[in-house]
């Protein structure tokens, strides 16, 4: 059922007892033409994209708890294309265009809101850099902008633009067309648009192993039978080196939690996204009035799905930092979610060593607002069994050619990315 | 989370700095073919369990440490000096 006022209307007289269920819950077939592991966005998005873009639908999303129930749910929902390389800058601007019309394109509100991204600059290098990298995005045909101080203060009345704090703000780089996004709803809307096209969704069907004949990838074992399909993609970012292991390959990827905590409502009193210069934070506010508040990694490898308290003082200090008016304000919830370090802080998307098997993953902060271009590309990638321009750069093979896309530099440690 | 350095004992985490897996780096640069450096340099085990990793003890002695962990419960197992364990990182 379309999703529409009239039908709302409707409903509502029928006291909402005729809404149909969103997506179908079917038993797993022997066979697909396509197996897409990992039902967050990014697979979600890729099975979307395979039926609607290439007519490809006898294809299973395999999740192995439910959908978006990892690291979409985890993120902190802000989408923006503000790169400096060229291959980063143009998938990322991919995505944000898809995200433009991606409401409209699944009849799902996915509650995209263009409410922009600030980046502050405290120090003249950084100033520099920022110039550096607004220039760079304008050259690709990305909007940017750099803001002065005053026009900063005007705009985020509640931020301290004093000469008093600790790391005074010299300007700022603002994308207006980023923003935020429903991250739920991204899966939902996906799931449901897919799903309306004939894909299947498998919740609570971990895959366990993948079946091989010879160099080809011919199906997956799960703990729900076997499945076979002779075209597989991995979307399990967090997890990649986890499901390529079961593949036999090795990857160029660490994994590490990142934390995210949201405050108590508050009525509306920052309507964009604001991030710190001197240090890694960034904080928005949701639609439900909560400050949605994020920093770094803890800095060594883990697993584990669950926060700690250095970093949320680390956190709440940046906060601090630029709003010393939230200093009373109460945090409500906190968690942490495994993120794919790659070698060069850039994500994986392409073929693998092995036939039939593709890879979506490494997507160390950024995952959720590649999203839609992320799906999208990848879908291509299965689909004609070679990557799309946008992500020939992304290669599993780059590091092996020198070709890392390194936007800061940092070198092969993944915890600098 | 604390760390046993050998030197300094029982130490808050917030006083490492994590380096890499202590996986054995290659011999020789000469004769060692590339792509086992390649390997060396970007690949990873990366395992959800037990491990051993190369950690430095920034904000106290500043030895560099074999730690013996699980990056899933985050349980400390056994530490000893790189060095005597024959590893430098």
């Amino acid at each position: 059922m379309k999703y529409s006022a009239f039908n709302l209307a409707r409903n509502a007289l029928a006291q909402h007892k005729l809404w149909p269920l969103a997506w179908r819950d079917p038993e797993p077939k022997a066979a697909y033409d396509v197996i897409i592991i990992g039902g967050g966005g990014h697979g979600l998005a890729t099975a979307y994209y395979l039926a609607s873009e290439h007519g490809i639908t006898n294809v299973a999303v395999l999740e192995k708890g439910w959908i978006g129930g990892g690291n979409t749910g985890r993120n902190t929902t802000i989408v923006r294309s503000n790169y400096l390389l060229g291959p980063n800058a143009q998938l990322y601007e991919k995505a944000l265009q898809l995200w433009e019309g991606l409401s409209a394109d699944l009849n799902y509100n996915v509650m995209f809101s263009q409410r922009g991204v600030l980046n502050l600059c405290h120090s003249d290098a950084q100033r520099d850099a920022y110039a550096r990298r607004g220039n760079a995005m304008r050259l690709n045909g990305i909007d940017s902008e750099w803001l002065e101080r005053d026009r900063i203060s005007q705009m985020v009345p509640l931020l301290d633009c004093s000469e008093d704090a600790r790391f005074p703000v010299v300007g700022g780089l603002m994308q207006r067309r980023g923003g935020t996004a429903r991250h739920d709803a991204v899966a939902w809307g996906f799931a449901r648009a897919a799903n309306a096209r004939g894909v299947d969704i498998i919740q609570n069907c971990e895959v366990t192993g993948f079946r091989r004949e010879g160099n080809r990838v011919v199906g997956v074992e799960t703990t729900r039978g076997t499945i076979a399909a002779p075209k597989i993609g991995m979307a399990v970012a967090g997890h990649t080196g986890q499901v390529a292991a079961m593949a036999g390959l090795r990857m160029p990827i660490e994994s590490h939690v990142l934390q995210a905590m949201v405050s108590e409502p508050l009525k509306p009193v920052l309507d964009t996204v604001v991030t710190f210069g001197a240090g890694h934070f960034y904080v928005s506010q949701s639609d439900k009035g909560e400050l949605v508040l994020g920093g770094d990694l803890d800095f060594y490898p883990s697993y584990a799905q669950r926060g700690n308290l250095p970093i949320v003082e680390e956190v709440l200090a940046c906060l601090l930092q630029l709003f010393p008016c939230f200093s009373r304000v109460r945090m409500l919830r906190h968690w942490g979610g495994v993120m794919d370090m790659t070698m060069d802080g850039s994500p994986i998307i392409g073929k693998t060593p092995l036939d039939g098997l593709y890879l979506n993953g490494g997507w160390c902060y950024g995952g959720f607002k590649a999203t839609p271009g992320s799906g999208w590309v990848f879908a291509h990638t299965i689909a004609q069994d070679r990557p799309h321009a946008l992500n020939e750069a992304l290669a599993l093979d780059r590091f092996d050619r020198g070709c890392s896309l390194d936007e800061k530099g940092a070198g092969p440690v993944p915890k600098l990315h | 989370m604390l760390i046993r350095c050998p030197w300094c004992g029982d130490r808050d985490i917030a006083e490492f700095t994590y380096g890499r897996d202590a996986a054995a780096r290659p011999a020789d640069t000469a004769e060692v073919p590339d792509q086992v450096f390649v390997d060396y340099v970007f690949l990873r085990d990366n395992p959800r369990g037990r491990t051993a990793e190369h950690w430095q003890h920034t904000g106290g002695c500043r030895a560099w440490i074999r730690v013996e962990r699980d990056t899933l419960t985050h349980e400390v197992y056994a530490t000893a000096l790189a060095q005597t364990a024959g590893e430098t990182s």
